[in-house]
């Protein structure tokens, strides 16, 4: 079982819903996540999705597209992002990692050869944001043969033959976005949230991470009596980016965001 | 000539050969699956194609001229050059045949929001035309810097009634400017329709760009048959994505005609700045931009390069998927013309025809001033001539030291 999946199963057995950041590697400073990530772990966070640069994020908002843009220009290359990775497991993270990237810099690198690099830095899956499954046939056969999850992403847009589509195809957990639009918090939740979590778990048993949107504890919470993983991505980022000292503001808000998980009962 | 494989593009995948597909957000996919059937029963449907039709000879003045271009012949003193004359077309440019046909398009799927993006503006221009004709909101997307250098045509999508929306981010320019639109379209999907200027994105966008556009060509396979007596030796045609040139090269796939696409070289492939896609062997490779697998001009880590040409409308990272397709299998050729051959042709043309094209157009008489002499007397080239020239009118000047 990959790392993914077991760490879910682990937490649902705990009656814990995840709570999974993102971080764009090489944001706000070239090495900043090699010390926000290990003092996010021991605040609460229970997997990372590592933002992997790239020049044209057509599915982030203004404040990912932002940090990664400024992490391409302090040279956060791919080898740089693997090398973190793998730094991170030297230090000792235990939490399982994702990727969140762009086809085209992993289509670049050879798709089979990446996967490669990103096992063997302890990568334990990869998100997609363009990468449709009708698409994806070449990264899963790679990914695979490495045993690094392909996660595929849901929409509320997605009809339910799609959900099937995709529930057949996923590994890991599924990613959730909750709202129609591009990354980046905002000041409510879609109101038809839960209906569109009921039309997936109605398909499938796998995890569901619900992200996009997500940007305080009291979200969190809301998202947590639904969901397996909540997925906070631009409101980390933003405190990443503001903070004199960014491993400690960003360990706070994620010790808020645990809290306000954990205030809510977990759906067995 | 190779004639079978090109008319079976694209498959139901959206791929021309092992280019094309559709890389797009999950939030998009139900909606291109939308607009994919739409399209299908849209090409079927007799009424649709009659309003087409009446709107492209009525509304864009179709057909255009195909034009004995006899001063410019006798100049490079080789075949003969006739121009299909885009430029008169309403709005000045070839993007009006796509911008009315996805609009009409649009209007049947009860969209009443147009977004789109532009480079030298002319499609911008062409989308907020057909929007007033239609009665339908328009926002159009412009990189900046494009702002900058074709401010005239910033003025008139005003004077149209869209609302042109900066964008600041990378280079400025039609890439980041596809970016956002994107971006909008992934927000207001359910209410909005994305009117793609180029046959580039993802599918069904190249396919219906080249079908909307492909009356160029049909219009001049019949001008030069009538007119000329026979089918021209070559076809040349610019391009960024390349709109105009499949739309001259389509009816002609299964004829021995030599179809030649003219990429823009910047300040030359060596510099690194151009637009050159096929012609740099180093930053131009297989990758995927903006939906669709194609070459794009990048670094060794897959960042998308940075582009430059004098024409903005050139001035853009990916080529079409159909292109690489006609490339790989040998139908078409592709070369290029520098900026500083690009303005060379815009001032013969001026002086030899008394026609002031666009900048983008002029990078296909640039080449067409090489191939002429080649070809020899007795041969026929058409060269699309996609547009006019008054928007560079201020890049023009700039670049030949002139205060206007």
């Amino acid at each position: 079982m990959s790392r993914l999946a077991s760490t879910f199963e682990r937490l649902r057995a705990q009656r814990r819903v995840a709570l999974m950041p993102y971080l764009c590697i090489g944001h706000p400073t070239p090495d900043a996540v090699l010390n926000i990530v290990p003092r996010a772990e021991a605040a609460g966070a229970d997997l990372f999705e590592l933002g992997v640069p790239f020049s044209d994020p057509l599915a982030d908002g203004a404040t990912i597209q932002a940090a990664t843009q400024r992490a391409l220009e302090q040279g956060a290359s791919l080898d740089v992002c693997l090398s973190q990775a793998r730094a991170l497991r030297e230090r000792g993270v235990q939490a399982p990692f994702t990727f969140m990237g762009y086809y085209n810099p992993m289509y670049q690198r050879g798709l089979d050869r990446f996967c490669g690099q990103a096992a063997d830095a302890g990568v334990d899956g990869l998100i997609v944001p363009d990468l449709p499954p009708e698409e994806a046939h070449d990264l899963a056969q790679a990914a695979r043969q490495h045993s690094v999850d392909l996660v595929f992403l849901l929409a509320p847009t997605s009809t339910d033959a799609r959900v099937r589509l995709v529930c057949q195809q996923a590994s890991g957990f599924l990613y959730l976005v909750s709202l129609v639009g591009v990354t980046g918090a905002r000041d409510s939740l879609p109101p038809d949230l839960e209906r569109f979590v009921e039309r997936v778990r109605a398909q499938t048993s796998l995890p569901l991470a619900v992200g996009f949107g997500i940007g305080d504890p009291v979200q969190a919470g809301r998202v947590a009596r639904i969901a397996d993983g909540v997925i906070v991505g631009s409101a980390v980022v933003r405190v990443a980016d503001r903070a004199q000292d960014p491993p400690a503001a960003v360990a706070a808000f994620i010790g808020q965001l645990r809290a306000g998980i954990d205030q809510v009962a977990v759906p067995t | 000539m190779q004639a079978t494989p090109t008319r079976v593009v694209p498959d139901a995948r959206g791929r021309y050969g092992p280019y094309g597909g559709r890389f797009v957000p999950e939030t998009l996919m139900a909606a291109i699956t939308e607009l994919e059937a739409a399209y299908t029963e849209a090409r079927q449907d007799t009424d649709f194609q009659a309003r087409l039709a009446d709107l492209q000879r009525h509304y864009i003045g179709r057909p255009t001229p195909l034009y004995f271009a006899e001063k410019l012949t006798a100049h490079c003193a080789g075949a003969r050059i006739y121009l299909k004359r885009e430029d008169l077309a309403h709005t000045g440019a070839h993007k009006i045949n796509n911008a009315l046909g996805q609009a009409l398009l649009a209007q049947r799927m009860g969209k009443r929001r147009i977004i789109a993006e532009t480079g030298a503006g002319q499609h911008g221009v062409a989308s907020a035309t057909v929007a007033a004709l239609l009665g339908m909101e328009c926002v159009v997307y412009m990189g900046t810097e494009d702002m900058r250098r074709q401010a005239p045509n910033v003025f008139r999508m005003k004077l149209l009634g869209a609302e042109v929306r900066g964008v600041e981010a990378g280079s400025r320019t039609l890439k980041d400017a596809i970016n956002e639109a994107m971006r909008d379209w992934v927000t207001n999907v359910a209410g909005s329709y994305y009117l793609l200027g180029s046959a580039l994105g993802p599918h069904p966008y190249p396919m219906m760009v080249r079908d909307f556009q492909s009356v160029i060509g049909h219009e001049a396979r019949a001008q030069a048959l009538a007119q000329i007596g026979r089918l021209p030796d070559a076809l040349v045609a610019c391009v960024g994505g390349g709109s105009n040139a499949i739309g001259l090269f389509y009816a002609f796939l299964d004829d021995a005609v030599r179809m030649v696409g003219v990429e823009a070289g910047g300040h030359g492939i060596a510099s690194g700045q151009h637009a050159a896609r096929f012609a740099d062997a180093h930053l131009g490779r297989l990758g995927v931009l903006h939906g669709a697998q194609t070459y794009v001009l990048q670094n060794d880590d897959g960042q998308i390069a940075l582009t430059h040409s004098v024409s903005a409308g050139l001035d853009y990272a990916a080529v079409g998927p159909e292109h690489a397709y006609l490339r790989e299998v040998g139908r078409a050729e592709y070369t290029y013309a520098t900026d500083d051959e690009a303005l060379a042709a815009f001032q013969l043309l001026c002086r030899t025809e008394g026609i002031i094209a666009a900048l983008e157009s002029v990078h296909a008489i640039a080449h067409v001033t090489k191939l002429a002499p080649e070809l020899g007397r007795d041969a026929v080239i058409i060269v699309n001539l996609s547009g006019r020239g008054d928007k560079d009118l201020q890049t023009v000047a700039t670049a030949l030291n002139v205060q206007v």
